[in-house]
């Protein structure tokens, strides 16, 4: 495995280390010492590389990640995965704000809880949370999965495109235009697949499934007052 | 963008590291404001009122200060000056009088602090060089809390830095800004409080010092000030027995704290706490949205 140790050497020295590695390299396994809550740590990774970040990191860890893993042994600052393009990020801790944003593609997993905005304008990515998620989650969410096994906080899902969101626990209140919706045969077998990915133990059937009620796509006539 | 830090001890055998630890928290919240720096530290309460004043001009308003006050106001006085800071001690009954002649003494001085226990300190600059300037790092105490200020709302003047102190041994810093300042001041006025700035974060002190001043507890003031202040805030209030924080319901500025034995650590970022004794085992949380948490003594 190799190392950087972030006490002796350089952000922009690790993070350029990390975005040379073609992806025919054989030394894929990568392991980051002293990250001390720095901001933008293994960002832009673009090889299937496996990287260990050895405790807690600051804004944006993992961002833009494109077919790398990233683990992070710790809790993890705002932003972290944000725009993830494929690939895993595995957060030990809990996730600050807006985790996974605008995340297109990839498996973000959240063994802790994650804060406000968890996966806001997601557009593809796949988060499971193994804890509670605050408020404002999945605001505008397009498209991917959003999984919690905890709570979630108030406004979920407000103002939804196509995400799909599963809480095994209570939803302090939906967003506007977030219902809840039937939970059919492919959404079980779907969210089996996610939480088997992300290694989390939990029944499949004790998940409500929530989603856009689709009121606010087009424009409504009667409304025309309002303006 | 601002950075906070603060620290409360619950083992008193680092309150000779307090500065020291202080200053590093504040040192590495640079990136988040680089344009001015200012801190508040609270000693031991030891019978006497302390106050602490500015100058632009130390060198001609500092020296023979403490004997000219001390005559005008017949009452022991003693002065401690660091570099364009001074910290007056004298006794709790002559505080008035002091302030009453202080003007007239020396019209240039701005009061920063006055109380049991509070000292403030602020300049413009960056915060490794304000807090080298005041010898933080020597300094010893059982709380305090430091700003870092990238200014948004009002001008980059060493009385627009944070802490804000506008009751007795009261500070308040704040990562935000606040959108009915202008309307809550004025009301404000009306109450008798007097504002040194255009500041909105001064608004939010002098807020919390009048909800005190009508027998509010800190913690019961912070709850008010979430149906009376509009805006973004993250505020950090330092009083001479405790430290409170209280965030925004929307939440947008970070905010991390930490907890162990021996102390309560607030961090704008992790970063802030990371070089903390025993940082590593601490519980480590963000604070909820819309909810008051205060330590006291």
């Amino acid at each position: 495995m190799q190392s950087y140790d972030l006490a002796a050497g350089t952000l922009r020295e690790m993070n350029a280390a990390l975005q040379a590695q073609a992806g025919t390299t054989n030394e894929t396994a990568w392991e980051i010492l002293n990250p001390q809550g720095r901001h933008a740590i293994a960002v832009g990774l673009d090889a299937p590389l496996d990287v260990t970040v050895n405790g807690p990191t600051g804004y944006y860890c993992a961002g833009m990640n494109k077919h790398a893993t990233v683990r992070i042994s710790g809790n993890a600052g705002p932003g972290v995965a944000e725009n993830m393009m494929s690939g895993t990020v595995i957060v030990d801790g809990d996730a600050s704000q807006y985790a996974g944003a605008t995340g297109r593609g990839g498996l973000l997993v959240i063994r802790g809880n994650a804060s406000s905005r968890c996966g806001i304008s997601m557009k593809g990515i796949d988060i499971v949370v193994g804890g509670n998620i605050g408020h404002m989650s999945a605001f505008m969410g397009q498209k991917g999965n959003l999984v919690v096994c905890g709570d979630a906080g108030d406004a979920l899902g407000d103002s939804l495109y196509e995400a799909r969101l599963f809480v095994r626990g209570t939803v302090k209140s939906l967003g506007a235009d977030c219902v809840e919706k039937e939970m059919r045969p492919e959404h079980l077998a779907a969210l089996e697949t996610l939480l088997e990915a992300a290694r989390m133990d939990a029944d499949p059937a004790s998940f409500r499934r929530y989603g856009s009620a689709r009121r606010l796509y087009n424009f409504d006539i009667d409304n025309a007052g309002e303006y | 963008m601002c950075g906070i830090v603060g620290l409360f001890l619950k083992d008193p055998t680092l309150e000779t590291r307090l500065g020291a630890l202080m200053a590093d928290m504040l040192v590495q919240m640079s990136e988040r404001g680089p344009d001015s720096a200012g801190f508040a530290v609270y000693g031991a309460p030891g019978g006497s009122v302390r106050m602490t004043l500015r100058s632009e001009s130390p060198a001609a308003d500092f020296p023979l200060l403490d004997q000219a006050l001390s005559q005008a106001i017949g009452a022991p006085v003693a002065l401690t000056t660091r570099d364009t800071h001074a910290v007056l001690t004298l006794p709790a009954e002559a505080l008035d009088a002091a302030r009453a002649a202080l003007p007239g003494l020396r019209p240039g001085l701005s009061v920063m602090s006055f109380g049991d226990a509070i000292e403030i300190y602020k300049e413009v600059g960056l915060p490794r060089d304000v807090a080298s300037r005041f010898g933080l790092a020597a300094m010893t105490g059982t709380h305090g809390v430091g700003h870092t200020r990238m200014a948004t709302e009002s001008a980059v003047t060493t009385m627009g830095a944070h802490p804000f102190s506008t009751g007795p041994d009261q500070c308040l810093v704040h990562n935000g800004s606040l959108s009915n300042h202008n309307a809550l001041r004025r009301d404000l006025v009306r109450e008798g409080l007097a504002f040194e700035t255009d500041n909105d974060s001064e608004v939010a002190a002098a807020y919390l010092t009048a909800r005190m001043a009508e027998g509010a507890n800190l913690g019961q003031a912070l709850e008010t000030g979430l149906t009376d202040l509009d805006g973004f805030y993250t505020f950090v209030v330092g009083t001479r027995d405790g430290f409170g924080v209280l965030r925004d319901p929307i939440a947008c500025k970070p905010a991390v704290l930490a907890e162990t034995d021996r102390y309560v650590a607030f961090g704008s970022e992790y970063r802030a706490l990371a070089g903390l004794p025993g940082i590593e085992a601490a519980k480590v949380w963000e604070p909820e949205p819309a909810t008051v948490y205060f330590w006291s003594r």
